[in-house]
């Protein structure tokens, strides 16, 4: 074994990946992450430790807008995973189906939001929703529910909601593609094997194709989590970075921003943003654990 | 095979996807329709297809005047193209490495790479643009290349790296039995098998890419370098009460992509179905 000669290829394989990323992201990140423990006193930059975390934690005026903020962002998450992957799944499982027809034309037209940016969605349903052009109440009134509607991206108790509808709205996408890619990659043979033993329809997609699409399913919850808590643009576009209505909007990534960057009367500070960001690492990473420690490991692969 | 989809059930099938169809596309149908009207048109039936009594060009006159949108487009295709390629490329490298061999660092670099899927790049903003400022990228396509595919990596890694170790050993066996060297079995055998794979990371990192304002922004603000994304929201912040200006810079920003979309999904549709369908 010692004798084995050294695998050149490997590193050459690797290098280009690793030395990009660490440059680029990996040694700009531990900056803002080292930026946490510092902080000014009068013109001078100072190591304080923990000090800014007991600020953002315990100082009444930080927790509260903290806690808001992560409190509206696993909502917007919740949303999400009862919403969005759902939908995914069930469009994916009915594209995949053999024989459908116009199945391309389908699946290029539900992925079209996807591809819009956040810019464009987020002024496209201000204006739908708004009452002053009046397609939203228009449309209620042909139902004849008018009644029902209301300025939803304005009310407190709405608006969060709203925006996580209209973000489910536009990925909805890219769980379907991802899980459509994984159903297309199940051998003939074993969807064969299962119409011998008579397992067809709903019962083949419960029995046969969800077990074989576990991993993939596990991909997308950890995708969704992640982009959630980084989300940022679509509250800052429809809402502005005051993530208003009173704050109900609020997500960790406004509160970073408004934080890093200052609104208003307030000045921006880099050191509470830096900790707020550090608080969001924590927080993502601690999901990632679960998932890659608790739920990849019980997942069964299959090769085929 | 002789086995027919009972009507009921295609039907029901269709049902679900054209509703959904219908709910994907009506806000930008409504946005395109309307872009395409006199302002009293646009309020009194926002739902009306534009007759020619309501048909007004108003809207994109006004967009069209100021800034030169061609020159954006080409500059987001530049990046986005670009960062792709380097994407695809050194993520499929690293990935078959991590899924195909066994050595000490294997899990560490890993973890290393997929620790990225989870932070931000944008927290690293401040070091990012002192790092640019260093070495003399500011307001250059090349940040912003480099930039997007640190960003994309680490997911391409981890989509790749799952996908490849559902390529069968044997297959990569008898290559090596033949003689191929590891780069051949890699190059020849590994990445056309994986097509359906590299087409799903190409969708997934040219959205966020395309459709960045963040890096843009602070990173390439000059208006030679600005991409499409940032040029229509300056546009669109611009003309906030103007509505046919607004709806029109709407239009802008959406049918490019679209056009661009169309063409690229036929690809990408192809390269799911041709490595799936065996």
């Amino acid at each position: 074994m010692a004798a084995k000669a050294f695998r050149w290829h490997i590193p050459v394989f690797l290098a280009p990946a690793v030395l990009v990323y660490t440059a680029i992201m990996i040694i700009p990140l531990f900056g803002t992450l080292n930026l946490s423990l510092y902080n000014l006193e009068g013109q001078n930059r100072i190591f304080v430790g923990l000090a800014n975390f007991r600020t953002l934690f315990g100082d009444p005026r930080w927790s509260a807008s903290f806690w808001n903020a992560l409190g509206n962002n696993a909502w917007f998450f919740m949303v999400h995973m009862l919403v969005q992957n759902p939908i995914g799944v069930l469009l994916a499982a009915i594209l995949s189906s053999p024989r459908l027809r116009f199945a391309a034309a389908y699946r290029t037209a539900i992925f079209v939001p996807a591809i819009l940016s956040f810019v464009i969605v987020g002024f496209v349903w201000k204006l739908i929703l708004s009452p002053i052009w009046g397609i939203a109440p228009g449309m209620l009134d042909w139902v004849g529910l008018k009644s029902l509607y209301l300025p939803w991206l304005g009310k407190e108790q709405y608006a969060l909601t709203t925006l996580a509808l209209v973000s489910v709205w536009q990925f909805v996408g890219i769980p379907m593609m991802l899980i459509y890619a994984a159903l297309l990659n199940i051998p003939e043979e074993v969807l064969e094997a299962a119409e011998m033993d008579g397992v067809t329809g709903a019962s083949q997609f419960w029995k046969i194709k969800l077990p074989l699409i576990l991993p993939s399913i596990g991909i997308i919850s950890i995708l969704t989590f992640v982009g959630n808590f980084n989300a940022f643009d679509l509250i800052y576009v429809a809402q502005g970075a005051l993530a208003g209505p009173d704050f109900a909007t609020d997500i960790l990534g406004t509160f970073l921003y408004r934080t890093f960057f200052g609104f208003q009367l307030q000045l921006g500070d880099a050191h509470m943003g830096a900790t707020i960001a550090t608080a969001m690492f924590g927080i993502i990473l601690l999901g990632v654990c679960i998932y890659l420690f608790a739920i990849q490991t019980r997942l069964r692969r299959y090769q085929f | 095979m002789a086995t027919r989809i009972p009507l009921s059930r295609s039907i029901a099938a269709h049902t679900v996807l054209i509703a959904y169809t219908l709910i994907s596309l009506f806000p930008v149908f409504v946005i395109l329709i309307n872009s395409f009207k006199s302002r009293k048109a646009i309020f009194s039936d926002p739902l009306a297809i534009p007759t020619p009594e309501t048909f007004d060009l108003i809207g994109y006159a006004t967009v069209l005047k100021q800034g030169d949108f061609f020159q954006y487009f080409l500059n987001s295709m530049i990046v986005t193209c670009s960062s792709l390629f380097f994407i695809l490329l050194f993520g499929a490298m690293a990935a078959f490495a991590l899924s195909e061999y066994r050595f000490k660092a294997n899990t560490l670099t890993g973890l290393y790479l997929a620790l990225g899927i989870m932070i931000p790049i944008r927290l690293g903003t401040v070091a990012i643009l002192q790092l640019m400022v260093a070495g003399g990228l500011v307001n250059t396509r090349t940040a912003l290349v480099l930039v997007y595919t640190a960003q994309g990596l680490p997911l391409a890694v981890f989509i790749l790296a799952e996908f490849m170790k559902q390529v069968s050993d044997d297959l990569k066996n008898a290559g090596r039995i033949d003689g191929l060297s590891e780069y051949r079995i890699f190059f020849t055998l590994v990445l056309p098998l994986i097509r359906p794979a590299m087409a799903t990371v190409a969708v997934f990192s040219l959205i966020p890419i395309w459709n960045d304002l963040w890096f843009p922004l602070i990173l390439a603000p000059a208006e030679e370098v600005k991409t499409i994304t940032l040029g229509s929201q300056i546009f669109i912040g611009q003309f906030v009460t103007n509505w046919n200006a607004v709806l029109s810079a709407l239009s802008l920003a959406i049918i490019p992509v679209l056009v661009l979309y169309l063409i690229f999904s036929r690809q990408l549709i192809r390269g799911i179905t041709a490595g799936a369908v065996k």
